[in-house]
């Protein structure tokens, strides 16, 4: 059996949840096995009513008061005990900020690996699961030696187009035990950051700036191109890390997610929390001096040379 | 308060990133190894909240790896002001998290820690599973992406970044295992004094053997580049011209 868990955010099924339950049809396909997909929560009817539209064969529910709102203490004693009950060869979810929270408790827990932020999955003799290591440098194809395996998928790794519509066929309520002991630590509500106002999912050109740059005192010099252009300026993490621009320019993970007609990159290297930021951008322009700097990779333009010597000269061209 | 910090040494951005004979894994002589960046944060937290609590506060910086690629972590570590360091000697290549992670919980069960930092990923393995892994191996709460954190009495609180610039606040008992968020604060660089006290401090050592791994790499490969990728070079102004003809006509996005 497949079981995919759903990720509730704040209401809706996670993005990467609903890609997961795609992949889980393919597995559940390829594999000739059955597919379950999982609720966990207090209020899962909401979930559960977006959930009629997946075919799969089970859609279970894991109810209980102690986990209305998420713990990683609740949600991994529960997954656990479903996974302990059901026996699910693969257990799979998307690589969100929640799943890395819980699911490494939940492979303690039980000794089950965890394979996690897969791009890829090879299913000729295997299957096999891709990922990136080195900072996107090189990738890896990773083969799981025990009976069961826990995964998550990167976003995009597999599409919600590719979705089967359908219904489960069958609605199952899995008998949650929770006592106070099992949920040590307490979770406040979830609360959003004002920020400036600044929608960079909005924007058609993005010029983006990485430490590349190498010194905030070039800030400017980037800025200038943006004006020039008549773009938004965005950044990668360490740039917000080090103070440069504030946190509400950043793309990637912890950031806002892009696709501009124009994603135009200056010494951004393209660590893998960036690059699932802005990978859907139309087009990708980008310039490093690094000639195996993996936002080439993804880039439609690979300008290899110094963003502080081309940057002012192109400013000075588009000006003109 | 004892805090273990759990650091990494991994390939610097620099390095040039081969892979070896093996097809497995990487030539390691070509690479420079140094602290992964959001240890160094991890650290740091760990080293403020020794300052502000103060007493026989102690902050122990831990290293798994072989000899070669993490005494400069230690060093490092010791540096910038950890009390002690511990050692994993490892010198086979392990990759899957499970075992790291039973590795570092076998070596620090019997310190009885009140809280483990660890960096929220590495820069090369990219798992981002040690630090949970190990905290419910010590049955200690555990949290992730920390961006700031406040001791309170016998629990701490810490602000954990969701997703799209959503956050919410935990608290969690003592033991704990929290992963640390870079840009949580500024960490510090080594002082002279430190560096040379360094060498005075106590660093054990303990040999690993790693168990079977549940999961490991069939082979390590370049990504394969999906996109047809138009490469330009040449000197500034013929790459200015370039750019211009692309922005121009290509993709008409000035005019």
């Amino acid at each position: 059996m497949i079981l995919v868990v759903l990720e509730n955010q704040r209401g809706k099924i996670h993005p990467f949840s609903i890609e997961a339950v795609a992949a889980g049809q393919k597995f559940a396909e390829q594999l000739n096995c059955e597919l379950s997909i999982l609720c966990i929560g207090e209020k899962v009817d909401d979930l559960k009513s977006q959930a009629q539209n997946f075919k799969a064969n089970k859609l279970i529910t894991a109810q209980h008061a102690m986990i209305d709102m998420y713990s990683a203490d609740g949600y991994s004693k529960v997954l656990s005990d479903v996974i302990s009950e059901l026996s699910p060869k693969y257990v799979l979810m998307g690589h969100s900020y929640m799943v890395r929270d819980f699911l490494p408790r939940v492979s303690a827990k039980l000794n089950i690996p965890f394979v996690s932020d897969i791009i890829s999955v090879d299913f000729n003799g295997g299957p096999h699961f891709s990922k990136q290591v080195f900072n996107a440098k090189l990738a890896t194809s990773i083969e799981v030696s025990s009976e069961q395996a826990l995964l998550s998928f990167q976003s995009a790794a597999f599409s919600s187009d590719d979705l089967k519509e359908g219904a489960p066929e069958e609605e199952v309520q899995f008998n949650v035990e929770l006592s106070d002991n099992d949920i040590k630590s307490h979770s406040e509500p979830e609360f959003q950051e004002s920020s400036s106002g600044v929608d960079l999912t909005a924007a058609e050109l993005i010029v983006s700036i990485g430490r590349g740059i190498e010194s905030e005192d070039n800030l400017p010099i980037m800025q200038s191109l943006a004006d020039a252009m008549g773009a938004e300026v965005a950044s990668s993490r360490p740039v917000v890390d080090m103070g440069w621009l504030p946190p509400y320019r950043q793309v990637g993970s912890s950031g806002q997610v892009v696709s501009p007609k124009l994603y135009f990159s200056l010494g951004v290297s393209g660590a893998i929390q960036h690059v699932v930021g802005m990978k859907g951008s139309k087009n990708i322009l980008a310039i490093n001096k690094d000639e195996d700097a993996p936002i080439f990779e993804i880039a439609d333009y690979a300008v290899i040379g110094d963003v502080l010597e081309i940057v002012p000269k192109l400013t000075e061209e588009i000006n003109k | 308060m004892k805090i273990a910090v759990l650091t990494k040494a991994i390939p610097s951005y620099e390095s040039s990133i081969r892979v070896d004979s093996s097809g497995k894994w990487i030539d390691e002589a070509m690479v420079n190894y140094v602290v992964n960046e959001s240890d160094s944060y991890a650290l740091e937290e760990a080293l403020q909240i020794k300052e502000n609590v103060g007493g026989d506060s102690e902050v122990v910086v831990v290293t798994l790896g072989s000899e070669a690629n993490t005494s400069k972590v230690i060093k490092d570590g010791l540096a910038k002001g950890a009390d002690r360091g511990i050692f994993i000697k490892n010198e086979s290549t392990t990759t899957d998290p499970l075992t790291i992670a039973k590795l570092f919980a076998d070596n620090l069960k019997s310190e009885n820690f009140d809280l483990i930092f660890s960096g929220l990923q590495s820069d090369d393995m990219g798992s981002g599973q040690t630090g949970v892994l190990v905290g419910e191996m010590l049955e200690m709460s555990t949290a992730t992406l920390a961006i700031e954190t406040q001791v309170e009495g016998d629990k701490i609180k810490v602000k954990r970044e969701l997703e799209s610039g959503w956050f919410q606040w935990v608290s969690l008992p003592f033991p704990s295992s929290i992963s640390i968020q870079s840009g949580i604060n500024e960490p510090r660089y080594p002082s002279l004094k430190g560096i040379m006290g360094a060498k005075r401090k106590e660093l054990n050592t303990f040999e690993a053997s790693p168990a079977e791994q549940g999961q490991s790499f069939v082979n390590l490969y370049i990504p394969k580049n999906e996109k047809v990728t138009e490469k330009i070079e040449g000197d500034a102004d013929t790459i200015v011209e370039k750019i211009m003809d692309i922005l121009k006509n290509k993709l008409k996005v000035i005019s």
